[in-house]
């Protein structure tokens, strides 16, 4: 085990607290850098959408997990973002323009958001971020003069710098992660500073934070724009990997899965967004799997236990109907939510850390060390 | 003005259905701080256990109507016990995270057993009309306004009045205090989950001649009871149903008289009014923060 001897503030907060996370993340770096030249296309693709994904798990990091507002309208962020890259893209400005002004427009829509959120807490939020997100949805069915409504809007090939970067080339993925990579780098640099630490002083406690000088209000609006305009980065880059988008790409059901990325993964760490964005994106891969190889597989394992031609025959078919019923996906997704709550409440990162802890400890390992503490006490009507 | 009339009673017969699925949230709330975000799911699955009982076991409406709530009683306490009770005393995020997970489970699982078409309950109200001068009201309209009004009544004599109800709204107030004075607070939560999936189910068999019964009636009327809550004040009976009739009349109107689209918009712009200008509701008690 290693232990860190720190002598100053400063090497409380540095980026990397010893030299093996330089090589840890160097390796890391260097082999996402080479899987365009070794990854199948397909997964090449599912790899930019984990890239987006996480841009947009780091965005709601920055504000549930640090800040302690749950939202449930990310995808309205989303879609603000995705629709100012088309609707500018119409008037030929050039790429590194309409990026930026998609963030910085769904930044200040974000902070607009962000006021009306002041006074609320908890579930009122949710509710209220709920409804934000259905009237941005309504607003860009019916919008039709710059959203063309339901028809939706297409996106013309991404051109940066006079270059022309199809979707699927490696270029493209390369700005994904470019854009991923800058956000944790920036997200780590600003909780690391004294905006990180006052959103993380909101999110233990408001009070606390606020007869401690920190002006709450105001750090919840920067919390609320800092997250949306990071969600509009991400939106022009998802805008641009469909080439296509529409008001019903953006639902509520995208908003979830946003939490579910950071739920999954764990909210109290910039790991749990990249993991649960992984995830997230790898159920897709993985059902398919499920539909076309999972049939025989069972089946074979049924006829090694004994089971006639015509027995196997009948498992495999029955299996297969199963694999490709409609709706398997929410089910799995529901059972995913409720046994990560249940069971994992810290996420794949808390699992990664407890794997880590008990080999560090070796024998001296406790469960109780990671032990929620319950509160049956307080009201959080009262509060 | 008749047409006025026609539709302040279409949108108060379904804003009377918001109210029922928003009554289900503020039982449950009132009894443990939890918001059932699968409120609205279990008035669907109601829906379609009615449906089994009535229209695919050929049972007589009001039997198959009580075997439904039976059913989805015993369900709600299920659902309690296996998703509810061992998160209760945890952030309310975590709780609110695994409604939502188990509404996607209940959504996908009944569009796999009873298909994605839209389904239709005979009921014996289904048909006539009451006409009064030149005013049309249909019976299955009538029925769910009256009905709520019979279920909001008991519910809030049960709530003020009884013993279980008391002890349901101190379990609420503080359970570790509540516990201290011996009341079983586990049973309590129990009962009042199955309290709430009865009243959803309830609203679904209600709702079923009005709009059909399919897999995603659920998540549709569930957001629209959440402004209805919110308006009533959450935590308020009475609140609940006022809240819902305002939303749906107000839905109604605006479908009639606004453009296209504000229909499907009004009920969220009231909910963040209401937010911004008095978050704690109509009905909702003032509670002073305590440092």
């Amino acid at each position: 085990m290693r232990f860190l001897f720190k002598t100053d503030y400063e090497d409380d907060i540095r980026l990397f607290p010893h030299s093996g996370y330089v090589v840890t993340y160097g390796v890391l770096l260097a082999l996402l850098l080479i899987a365009p030249y070794v990854l199948s296309s397909y997964l090449m693709s599912q790899l930019v959408f984990v890239c987006i994904y996480a841009t947009v798990g780091v965005a709601l990091l920055i504000l549930t997990g640090f800040t302690g507002q749950a939202s449930l309208g990310h995808a309205a962020f989303l879609a603000i973002g995705a629709y100012t890259a088309a609707y500018l893209q119409k008037y030929n400005v050039p790429f590194p323009v309409y990026f930026l002004a998609a963030g910085a427009l769904t930044g200040i829509v974000g902070a607009l958001v962000g006021f009306p959120a002041l006074r609320l807490t908890g579930i009122y939020l949710v509710i209220a971020t709920i409804s934000m997100a259905l009237i941005v949805e309504e607003i860009l069915a019916r919008w039709e003069s710059v959203t063309n409504g339901n028809e939706g809007m297409r996106i013309k090939t991404l051109s940066l710098l006079g270059v022309t970067v199809p979707r699927d080339s490696p270029t493209f993925y390369f700005l994904c992660l470019a854009v991923l990579v800058l956000t944790i780098v920036g997200t780590l640099n600003l909780l690391r500073s004294p905006t990180g630490r006052a959103f993380v002083a909101i999110r233990d406690s408001e009070t606390a934070a606020r007869s401690m000088g920190i002006n709450v209000a105001l750090y919840k609006v920067k919390s609320f724009a800092i997250s949306a305009a990071i969600t509009g980065f991400a939106g022009v880059l998802f805008a641009h990997k469909l080439s296509f988008i529409s008001p019903e790409m953006f639902t509520l059901q995208l908003s979830i899965e946003f939490i579910i990325v950071i739920l999954i993964g764990g909210t109290f760490s910039l790991h749990g967004a990249v993991l649960g964005a992984i995830f997230i994106v790898m159920i897709d891969p993985f059902l398919t799997y499920l539909k076309d190889d999972m049939p025989g597989i069972i089946a074979g394992i049924a006829a090694t236990f004994g089971a006639g031609p015509a027995t196997a025959g009948n498992i495999q078919s029955k299996v297969a109907a199963f694999a490709s019923l409609n709706g398997l996906k929410g089910a799995i997704y529901g059972i995913i939510i409720v046994l990560f709550v249940l069971f994992e409440p810290l996420g794949l990162y808390g699992r990664w850390l407890k794997i880590k802890l008990f080999f560090q400890l070796f024998p001296l390992y406790k469960r109780a060390t990671f032990k929620r503490q319950k509160i049956y006490v307080k009201s959080e009507r009262n509060r | 003005m008749l047409d006025f009339v026609q539709q302040l009673v279409s949108g108060v017969a379904l804003g009377c259905v918001y109210g029922l699925i928003a009554l289900g949230f503020v039982l449950v709330y009132k009894a443990t701080e939890v918001v059932n975000f699968a409120q609205g799911d279990l008035m669907m699955l109601g829906g379609f256990f009615a449906f089994t009982f009535i229209g695919m076991m050929g049972l007589n409406y009001w039997i198959g109507f009580a075997g439904a709530v039976a059913a989805m009683a015993a369900f709600g306490m299920l659902a309690e016990r296996v998703v509810v009770r061992p998160i209760l005393g945890y952030p309310q995020f975590s709780i609110i995270m695994a409604t939502i997970g188990l509404g996607y489970f209940l959504r996908s699982v009944a569009g796999m057993i009873w298909g994605t078409d839209d389904l239709k309950i005979e009921t014996p109200f289904s048909q006539g009309v009451l006409r009064m001068g030149s005013l049309v009201l249909a019976y299955d309209k009538l029925s769910v306004i009256a009905a709520t009004v019979i279920l909001c009544t008991l519910l809030w004599l049960f709530f003020n009045k009884t013993t279980l109800g008391t002890a349901m709204r101190a379990s609420s107030e503080n359970m570790l205090a509540a516990y201290y004075m011996g009341i079983p607070v586990k049973r309590v939560v129990s009962i009042v989950w199955a309290i709430s999936a009865a009243v959803a189910t309830c609203a679904g068999v209600l709702l079923a001649p009005i709009t059909f019964i399919h897999s995603n009636v659920g998540l549709v009327l569930g957001l629209k009871a959440f402004p209805a809550a919110v308006l009533g004040g959450f935590g308020s009976i009475p609140g609940a149903v006022v809240g819902g009739v305002l939303i749906g009349v107000i839905e109604s109107m605006a479908g009639f008289y606004l453009a296209e689209g504000w229909k499907d918009v009004a009920p969220y712009l009231v909910l963040l009014a209401v937010l911004l200008l008095k978050p704690e509701g109509l009905f909702g008690l003032h509670v002073r923060k305590k440092v």
